[in-house]
């Protein structure tokens, strides 16, 4: 086995642009069992030196709540690393050491990167590392993870850590008269107990105190009988520290470990220069008070959205139109290379189309990617969700849902593919899942094809207006039902809005890159297998089981028919003939027999078997329902951005009308996600089981609004 | 001196904190954020829909929801 050391910190502290200059390249990212919480590993490699590094999740303390502050402490319990580099900010040391000094009391080998310190030098803020070190007994380095100052003397002092190998003994502070005699009754307690922990006994007896959850529970499963005793022990301790103190032990305990850290930072360790404090967080104050005022900061930010939007949907363009290329090159040498028949149309149409389709996003996703990172790092996003939070706070989401929606169309024409991994932003759960499940509400650039269409047939005339209905249908509905999640099947508390706002820094590029990279490769690894897989089942469900031959036959009659009697206009019949058995094998297949099988019960909201072939088809992209109407009304192959003659055929069928039109709108704002989106909503949710509510619970939904909406408008009442 | 909640306080106005009155995991996001009794704060600035509020507190920024600066009681020199 070879030598693991830890990273740990909190969040903004630079730890993962530390992690990014010790390990270079030499990454690996996965995730914790059973939870979406990343796992980073890497290498550092110097001077015959070969370290394993493991990038903590962020974390301002070890009482753990949320699965990131659960995955961190369980690692270091139970991996139990040979040395813990805690990244501390320098110009934070107060609030950085309250977490330093926890896991002195859990008795970790911990060695303190004293990180960024440039920065607090410039604010005015001199820190004496050396007697930091003394005092706290630890070794303390002065680091700047941005040009790697300090890796070297970093990485060796936890070298010595690891070969010295001393054990390390527990902090232990004092809490006070009631809280330690509490501590000392429970330790007694615990050592006399059958049941083994990991924990060291003071550690447990203080979490005790804490009310930490998992640890409460953990008790109660090892020794149901321990736990009452503790229990009684806290119960007592705690009714005493109401009484006379009106507070809660876990306060108590929280102000003398602050009590403890401002004792040594008052032994000089820290010096203040007042001519240079007061330019501390001058800038990023200057900035704030022009992009979080209150009528200059929405117009600002409005603009930055529109940047971000235009970045990606715009710049992308080329890039996605090369995939396409090469993925229409492939499929027309497939073409030209491979004879007529089923493996043919495998190749092209299950494979080819299956690998563009996934490959076909890579673009979006970088740019995405690296659009929100740059507002990530710089600090803007947390200003982003601090401006929205009351908005969307009332429909049971979180400020930094307005990304996710954006992206995912909340400007029509965005994709809800990298909008629901825009979500991972998001780092409370309840709210993060909501934002996954009703983002792709949004119109995203697959769904206007059929909007066009639709507006084209039946609204020529009200075009804008259409539009604007469509939009915020889509915006209203999303809100609405996520608030509708958040009081069932998501319901809980929402999660504190208490967060950083971190000063303005430049990024790195070097982290931008590594950042995007990661998740493209992820995508591509993860998502797209799965993706390729469905494409083909999709490919199965259009083509098969194929016409029967006696119908092929007659085809094949008539095509001889037209080439010997008809020399004129030959190509337009046998054209004609192509596109007629093309509908008849749609119809034929198992997604045909699928929507004809449906039309009695999709006649409520006024769709026939052909649109119901076509919303089957458009689960593999939204664009597919336009195509897929298309063949359905025998017009053969119907390009999504030239529906003219598509238009036509609608607006003169007697089974359409405008309110079936408007009841396909709808339906398509709100059924099932493409199943890109889906698989992309399940890997982000961390189980199949989402993907699938949002399978069912979208497509529920959308049909109950179609029905609403076409059975009131047959009525007369909308006036179409 | 007068004693007020952190939600009723103005911009840029400072006090220091007397009492935080939540537990759990409110009350562990609070303290873990340096909100004890005795540290010194500032309103930094409000958003554009009066919530969240922005506090400079040891050389730092955080936000919380006004329902959430609810459980904060602070000193302050004057009354606002």
């Amino acid at each position: 086995m070879s030598t693991m050391v830890a990273l740990a910190g909190n969040p903004n502290s630079g730890k993962t642009t530390l992690f990014n200059t010790l390990t270079g390249a030499r990454q690996h990212v996965g995730n914790y069992p059973g939870v979406t919480v990343e796992r980073k590993e890497g290498r550092y490699i110097e001077n015959g030196l070969t370290l394993t590094l493991i990038d903590l999740p962020g974390m301002y303390s070890l009482t753990a709540y949320s699965m990131e502050e659960l995955v961190a402490r369980d690692f270091l319990v139970q991996e139990k690393p040979q040395a813990v580099v805690n990244i501390v900010d320098a110009a934070n040391l107060e609030r950085n050491l309250y977490l330093s000094i926890q896991f002195m009391e859990l008795g970790m080998p911990i060695c303190i990167a004293l990180n960024m310190v440039d920065a607090a030098q410039k604010h005015g803020i001199e820190i004496d590392s050396e007697k930091l070190s003394k005092l706290l007994n630890v070794p303390v380095v002065p680091t700047v993870a941005r040009n790697g100052r300090g890796k070297t003397e970093l990485m060796a002092a936890a070298k010595r850590m690891i070969v010295a190998n001393k054990p390390t003994v527990p902090l232990i502070i004092s809490y006070g008269e009631d809280i330690d005699q509490a501590i000392a009754d429970m330790e007694a307690e615990i050592a006399v107990s059958s049941a083994t922990f990991h924990y060291p006994h003071r550690w447990l007896a203080i979490k005790f105190l804490e009310t930490d959850p998992q640890i409460l529970e953990h008790c109660e499963g090892q020794d149901p009988a321990l736990f009452a005793r503790l229990d009684s022990i806290a119960k007592r301790v705690t009714r005493h520290i109401a009484d006379t103190l009106a507070t809660y032990p876990e306060a108590v305990i929280a102000d003398h470990r602050y009590g403890y850290i401002r004792s040594i930072i008052k032994q000089g360790v820290v010096v203040h220069h007042q001519e240079l404090d007061q330019n501390r967080l001058f800038i990023t104050d200057r900035i704030d008070s022009i992009v979080t005022n209150r009528f200059v900061g929405p117009l600002i930010m409005i603009a930055v959205i529109m940047a971000l939007y235009q970045f990606t949907f715009t710049y992308s363009k080329v890039p996605m139109a090369w995939v396409e290329n090469l993925f229409d090159g492939l499929s027309g040498f497939a073409d030209s290379a491979l004879s007529d028949g089923m493996l043919k149309s495998l190749i092209i149409s299950g494979v080819i189309d299956g690998v563009g389709g996934v490959m076909g996003f890579v673009p979006l996703i970088v740019f995405m990617f690296l659009g929100i990172s740059v507002l990530e790092d710089t600090g803007y996003l947390a200003r982003v969700a601090f401006m929205f939070d009351r908005v969307f706070r009332s429909f049971g989401l979180h400020g930094s849902s307005v990304m996710p929606f954006i992206v995912s169309g909340g400007i029509a024409g965005g994709c809800a593919v990298p909008g629901v991994m825009a979500a991972r932003t998001l780092k409370s759960r309840r709210e993060r899942l909501a934002t996954l499940l009703t983002a792709p509400f949004m119109n995203c650039g697959a769904k206007l094809p059929v909007f066009a269409l639709l507006v084209a047939a039946f609204f020529a005339e009200n075009e804008a207006r259409v539009m604007l209905i469509i939009t915020m249908v889509s915006w209203g509905g999303a809100l609405l039902s996520a608030k509708l999640l958040r009081s069932t099947v998501i319901k809980g508390e929402s999660t504190p809005f208490i967060m950083e706002l971190p000063p303005y820094r430049l990024p790195t590029f070097r982290g931008l890159l590594m950042h995007t990279w990661e998740r493209t490769r992820q995508y591509v690894k993860k998502a797209g297998t799965v993706i390729l897989g469905i494409s083909i089942i999709l490919w199965a469900l259009m083509t098969f089981p194929g016409l029967p031959e006696t119908q092929q036959q007659m085809f094949e009659q008539q095509r001889e028919t037209v080439m010997t009697a008809a020399p004129r206009g030959l190509k337009e019949q046998l054209g004609a003939i192509d596109s007629q058995e093309a509908e008849a094998a749609l119809k034929y297949s198992i997604a045909g027999k699928i929507g004809t099988a449906m039309e009695s019960v999709s006649q409520l909201a006024g769709f026939d078997w052909r649109t119901n072939i076509a919303l089957v088809g458009g689960f593999a992209a939204k664009e597919v329902v336009v195509s897929t109407l298309g063949t359905a009304y025998s017009l053969g192959k119907v390009d999504p951005e030239e529906t003219a003659s598509l238009a036509e055929t609608l607006a003169n069928d007697p089974a359409w009308n405008p309110v079936v039109a408007l009841s396909l709108m709808i339906f398509t704002i709100f059924y099932a996600p493409c199943f890109v989106t889906v698989v992309c909503i399940a890997r982000e949710a961390g189980s199949w089981k989402w993907g699938a509510f949002s399978i069912i619970f979208n497509t529920a939904l959308a049909f109950g609004l179609s029905v609403l909406v076409y059975q009131i408008g047959s009525t007369g009442i909308f006036g179409v | 001196m007068y004693k007020l909640s952190l939600r009723q306080m103005q911009k840029n106005q400072s006090g220091v904190i007397e009492a935080v009155r939540a537990s759990g995991e409110m009350g562990k996001r609070i303290r873990d954020m340096g909100l004890v009794p005795g540290t010194t704060i500032k309103i930094q600035g409000r958003a554009p829909l009066y919530d969240p509020v922005a506090i400079r507190i040891m050389g730092f920024t955080l936000t919380m929801r006004n329902n959430e600066a609810d459980y904060i009681d602070v000193r302050v020199e004057e009354q606002p």
